[in-house]
Formats: structure tokens, C-alpha cells, sequence
């Protein structure tokens, strides 16, 4: 590994983690598209700020950044609280039009800054490793590590100060207003943070890129855990490693760093959402399977268990008639026999002890 | 509206004057309504009467257009504290990753104020809790796998760690089981015997005689509010609801008088 790819990586795993952070929030609060909305609507903050400072590498850049993405989403609640129009909608209507603001402005009066609208969606990490943090004259590595890890401690500086009252706002906002938490100040630092973070991650990886690694991450650690706080950590995880491996994809298949873990990112949650052990598609499914195969013994068991009581008129002694299909009743009985809960003499079905205990058990549970 | 008895105590909550309206639609309008302490009263009237904004607008979830509210002779906004708020079950996604004890928990936050973490004292408080609603056993149970019932006694033991003097509840009853719904008055009146005062959206006309003894009848304004016994009336109904409801509370208090 080169110094190069090595300073790449370190910035896509800055990146990858300070997105994760705020996106679990965003994900349970149902706001992953407003990361669309600021990611984009920054740029006119940018644009305006360079107009201002006439820097590129001036922080007041990120500031200019920040307000316009808080700016975004306050217009589109405003837009939303009108009931004029439906909320997705309002996040259609807003961040485009600051996004063609910006476009406008750009191609209008800054032709040769070099903020182009390509990068602006695409980013190019490649690049990250040549601005590099110099202080006098020691080379200190990428500039672009400096600036997301600082975004990147503020997250967590964010997440960890107020994480209760983020969790009681995300679960219960009308709950905890009541108790005294302002949710909507909440909110707005929340998108205050998103938007720092969007600033700082789409020089390095672009618009769209954010997007990923904001919302993905958390949509997969969702499907895998049950505490709040683990899904924070696995969304870093997978933020981190889709980080990784899609520029070693990239590197592979020599395309876009930006798009290839993008793609990473998709293929993670492809996977986790078939494969989730409870979430999961095939969870589900075997999940499903199994509560039928159980219900169909279960009824087998106790219309066995009423026969030999002799208060079972209607029931058959076995299991003809009883299940949709000859093939699934045999593999009803097939089932059971494994199991030693039933047995089979002269054609017949009896139950076993064990059948006995598991009807006795089953009947009581309900 | 006074139905005779005579408090010398400052009402648990007085509520003068309250007008709420979304956009341009009036939802309250000018309800004047005292709630002596101690007392358990349900709040009734038809779908849209403005019940649930009513709850909302004493705690100020909602913007009010005019009046004012007061918790014991104070504004509520002192009085936050003194307030414990059951929203209705279905307003939370239960699908968030969190377990019983600490959503429990979350009754705590208001009297740690902003930063501060919850620790072990916050924990046993939760888990008493949870056992007066009986649901000690769910402790570390995810709640996306509660029952309707179980979300319910959740959201209870949650109110009951704010230790508060004041119950406001938005329909505890809807959708839940019998036991649960048992359980739930259980608690309700023990609270309302110790001194607490409780006011609860209900939507069941048949259990109110049983349930309360007072009883506010909201339809945009306030109709009628005092004890059961004398206010609880067809006529009172009739205004409210319209003809809307079948329900003549007199023929069944009269059964019961026999």
C-alpha cells in the first residue's frame, strides 16, 4: 500500500464514521432524505462565502455551508407547517431550487474557481491526498483528514453530550417537549451537525457519495440490533468497511473511489436485508415456515389428544382432512414421528407421552 | 359547572379561557374547566371534539390562540415538573431500538435535566416501576415486541417514574386487554386516592360510571364538566355528540340503583 492509497483510506475512514454518527438519528427520525436535501443546498452556502472571503480553503466556507443546509431545512419546514403542500414534496421543492441558485451562480460568476458542479456530486477523494496540512514546513498529512476528523470529533462530541435527549425526541417527541426538552432545538442542531458533516464530506467524496454513507450504514446496523447505541456502532462499522473495501473495488476495477463505495455501500445492505438473522427477508420467511409447520403440529397433536379423550367427534383420527394438501399432512406426521410425539400402528396415529406433554404444555400456554 | 361541593384548595388544574385552532380551523373554543385535586376525571366527546388537543394545549404541545393554564395555582410553565404526560400508544414507532427498562427510563430525563446521564438510582426507579404495572418480567424485552397492552403499561410505568402530581392520559384504554385495562384503572384510582389528580381521554361511554367520578364533555367547547353523577346525562350527551350516540347513561345508573 502506497502512502497515497494509505491517505485516501484514512480520509474515506473519517468520512465514513462521521457520517454514521448523525445518519443513525436521521434514519429513526425518518429524515434520511432531508441528508439530500442539505448535501446539495450547501453549495450555495459555499458559493456565497467565496464570494464573501474570496478563499477556498477559508473556513468561513463551512460556516457559509452549514447556515445554508440549517437554511434548507428550515424553508422546508415552513414550506411543510403552510399544509400547502406534502412533506417529500417540500424537500423537492426547496433544496433544488437552492442547488440551481447556487448552479446559477456559479456559472455566472466564478467560471474559473474550481468548484465545479461534477465534483460538488462526484467529490474526488483521489485528490485528498495532495492538499496536504503543512505547518512550517512539516508535512502533517492530507488536509482533508484534519478538517473531517475535527467535523468528525464534534459528532461525537454532539452524539455523547446529548444522547438522551436525542433517543427521548427520536422516540417520543410530543413526550419529551413535555418534559421539558425543546425537540425542535434539538432538530435544528441535529441538522446543524448533518450539515457540518455534509460540508466536510463532499469535498472529500461528493453529494451523492454523503447520501450513502449517511443513510446506508444505519439502514443495515437497523436490521441487525435491538439497542440504540449498538446501532450507532455498527453503522460506523459498516461505514468504515464499505469505506475501505470500495476503494480497494475501485482500485480493482480502476473507476470512481466516490461511486465504488457508494456501490459497496448498496451491496452491504442487499445483503443484510436478505440475510439478517430476525430482520431479513429469509428470517422472515423461516420465521413464517416454522410458526405454520408449528401451528399444523400443534392441531395435529391436540385433535389426537381430544380423539383418545373421546370428546373429538368431527376429528379424524389422521390426518387426511385436516391439511391443505396429502403432501404437506405427511410431512405434518413425518415431523412428529422425528420427534417421537407421535406414532403410527395399523395405519393409525397415537400420540406418545411426549406428544401428551407438548399438547398439555401448548393447551395451557393459551 | 361546580357540582356543589365546596374545595378550598387550589384546583390541580385550571384551565381558563383555552382557544386552539389549526390553521383556520377552531378545534377549542373558550374552555373554562377546573380539576380539584385528587379527583380522576375523563374527558369524553366525539371523534374531532378536540379532546387530545386539549391534553396537548395544557402542556403547551400545541400553540394556544388564547388562555391560560395553571397547575396548582401556578402557570404550567413552572410547573412542568408537577405534570406526567401518556401520549397515545399508537404516536411512537415501537420499532425503535430500545428495551422496556429504558424506555421506563425515559420518565427520569425531565428531573435530570439537559447532559445529565441516567445512572443506577434512575434504573431501580424504572424497574419499581415496572413492577407496579406488573411488567418487571419484559424488563429487557425489546418493545417492538410488546402487545398493545404491554405498550400501554410501558408508557404508564414511564409516567410513573416522573413522580409528578398531575396524570394527563391520551386514551390509556384504546386497544388494549381486559387485564391490562383492569390493571390500568387499578393504578389510575390508586393515584387518584393518594392524592394525585388524573385526567384521562376516554372513549367508552359504557365505563365512565365505573371508572370516574368527574368527567369534562368536550365538543370544540366545553359542554358540561363536574361529577359523574350529575353531569354524565343523555341530554348533556345528546349535545355533544349529536345523534350520534346511543348511549342513556340514566337507564343504566337506575339499573344499577336497584
Amino acid at each position: 500500500m502506497s502512502p497515497h492509497q494509505f491517505d485516501i483510506q484514512l480520509v474515506a475512514i473519517i468520512v465514513a464514521a462521521s457520517c454514521a454518527v448523525p445518519g443513525a438519528f436521521l434514519v429513526l427520525r425518518r429524515m434520511s432524505m432531508m441528508t439530500d436535501a442539505i448535501s446539495h443546498s450547501i453549495l450555495l452556502g459555499i458559493v456565497l462565502a467565496f464570494f464573501l472571503v474570496k478563499d477556498l480553503s477559508s473556513p468561513i466556507l463551512i460556516i457559509g455551508a452549514a447556515a445554508s443546509g440549517v437554511l434548507a431545512i428550515s424553508l422546508i419546514e415552513a414550506v411543510n407547517r403552510s399544509r400547502l403542500v406534502k412533506k417529500d414534496a417540500s424537500i423537492g421543492i426547496v433544496f433544488p431550487f437552492l442547488f440551481s441558485v447556487a448552479v446559477i451562480l456559479l456559472s455566472k460568476y466564478a467560471r474559473n474557481v474550481h468548484i465545479d458542479t461534477h465534483s460538488v456530486l462526484l467529490g474526488e477523494i483521489a485528490f485528498a491526498p495532495f492538499n496536504r496540512l503543512i505547518l512550517s514546513g512539516m508535512d502533517l498529512g492530507p488536509k482533508s483528514a484534519y478538517v473531517m476528523g475535527s467535523i468528525l470529533l464534534l459528532n461525537l462530541l454532539f452524539i455523547s453530550l446529548f444522547y438522551k435527549e436525542l433517543k427521548v425526541s427520536t422516540f417520543d417527541e410530543s413526550f419529551a417537549s413535555s418534559i421539558g426538552f425543546r425537540p425542535r432545538l434539538i432538530h435544528y442542531l441535529l441538522m446543524a451537525v448533518v450539515s457540518f458533516t455534509c460540508v466536510g464530506a463532499f469535498d472529500a467524496v461528493g453529494s451523492i457519495l454523503v447520501i450513502a454513507l449517511i443513510v446506508i450504514p444505519p439502514c443495515c446496523a437497523y436490521l441487525l440490533t435491538d439497542s440504540l447505541f449498538r446501532m450507532i456502532l455498527l453503522s460506523v462499522i459498516f461505514g468504515i468497511s464499505a469505506a475501505v473495501s470500495g476503494f480497494w473495488v475501485a482500485n480493482w476495477l480502476d473507476v470512481n473511489i466516490a461511486g465504488s463505495m457508494a456501490f459497496v455501500c448498496g451491496v452491504f445492505f442487499l445483503v443484510v436485508f436478505l440475510l439478517a438473522p430476525q430482520r431479513g427477508l429469509f428470517g422472515i420467511m423461516r420465521e413464517k415456515r416454522r410458526q405454520r409447520m408449528d401451528f399444523a403440529e400443534a392441531s395435529l397433536l391436540v385433535s389426537l389428544y381430544n380423539q383418545e379423550r373421546g370428546d373429538a367427534v368431527k376429528d379424524h383420527p389422521d390426518s387426511r382432512g385436516m391439511f391443505r394438501s396429502a403432501d404437506f399432512a405427511s410431512k405434518v406426521v413425518e415431523f412428529l414421528k422425528q420427534k417421537g410425539e407421535i406414532a403410527v400402528a395399523g395405519g393409525k396415529l397415537f400420540l406418545t407421552e411426549k406428544g401428551r406433554e407438548r399438547v398439555r404444555t401448548t393447551v395451557e400456554r393459551r | 359547572m361546580s357540582s356543589g361541593e365546596q374545595n378550598p384548595v387550589v384546583p390541580a388544574v385550571r384551565v381558563t379561557d383555552l382557544t386552539v385552532a389549526y390553521g383556520d380551523k377552531t378545534v377549542l373554543w373558550d374552555i373554562d374547566l377546573e380539576i380539584p385535586v385528587g379527583s380522576m376525571v375523563a374527558v369524553v366527546g366525539p371523534n374531532g371534539a378536540g379532546k387530545t388537543t386539549l391534553i396537548k394545549s395544557i402542556q403547551g404541545l400545541v400553540p394556544r390562540v388564547a388562555g391560560v393554564v395553571s397547575i396548582h395555582g401556578k402557570p404550567y410553565e413552572k410547573q412542568r415538573k408537577e405534570v406526567s404526560y401518556v401520549p397515545q400508544r399508537g404516536s411512537v414507532d415501537w420499532d425503535f431500538p430500545t428495551s422496556v427498562v429504558d424506555t421506563v427510563k425515559m420518565g427520569s430525563y425531565g428531573d435530570l435535566g439537559w447532559i445529565r446521564r441516567p445512572g443506577k438510582k434512575e434504573h431501580e426507579k424504572a424497574l419499581s416501576a415496572l413492577e407496579k404495572v406488573d411488567m418487571l418480567e419484559f424488563a429487557h424485552r425489546q418493545i417492538s415486541q410488546l402487545s398493545g397492552g404491554q405498550q400501554q403499561r410501558v408508557f404508564l410505568a414511564r409516567a410513573l417514574v416522573q413522580s409528578a402530581s398531575v396524570y394527563l392520559l391520551d386514551e390509556p384504554f384504546q386497544g388494549v386487554d381486559a387485564t391490562t385495562e383492569k390493571a390500568i384503572v387499578r393504578i389510575l384510582k390508586e393515584l387518584a386516592a393518594g392524592g394525585k389528580t388524573v385526567l384521562a381521554v376516554h372513549h367508552d361511554l359504557n365505563t365512565v360510571s365505573e371508572y370516574y367520578e368527574r368527567i369534562a364533555i368536550v365538543n370544540v367547547g366545553l359542554v358540561a364538566s363536574g361529577s359523574v353523577d350529575e353531569v354524565f346525562t343523555s341530554k348533556n350527551l345528546m349535545t355533544a355528540y349529536g345523534g350520534k350516540t346511543s348511549f342513556f347513561p340514566e337507564r343504566k345508573s337506575s339499573r344499577r340503583a336497584v
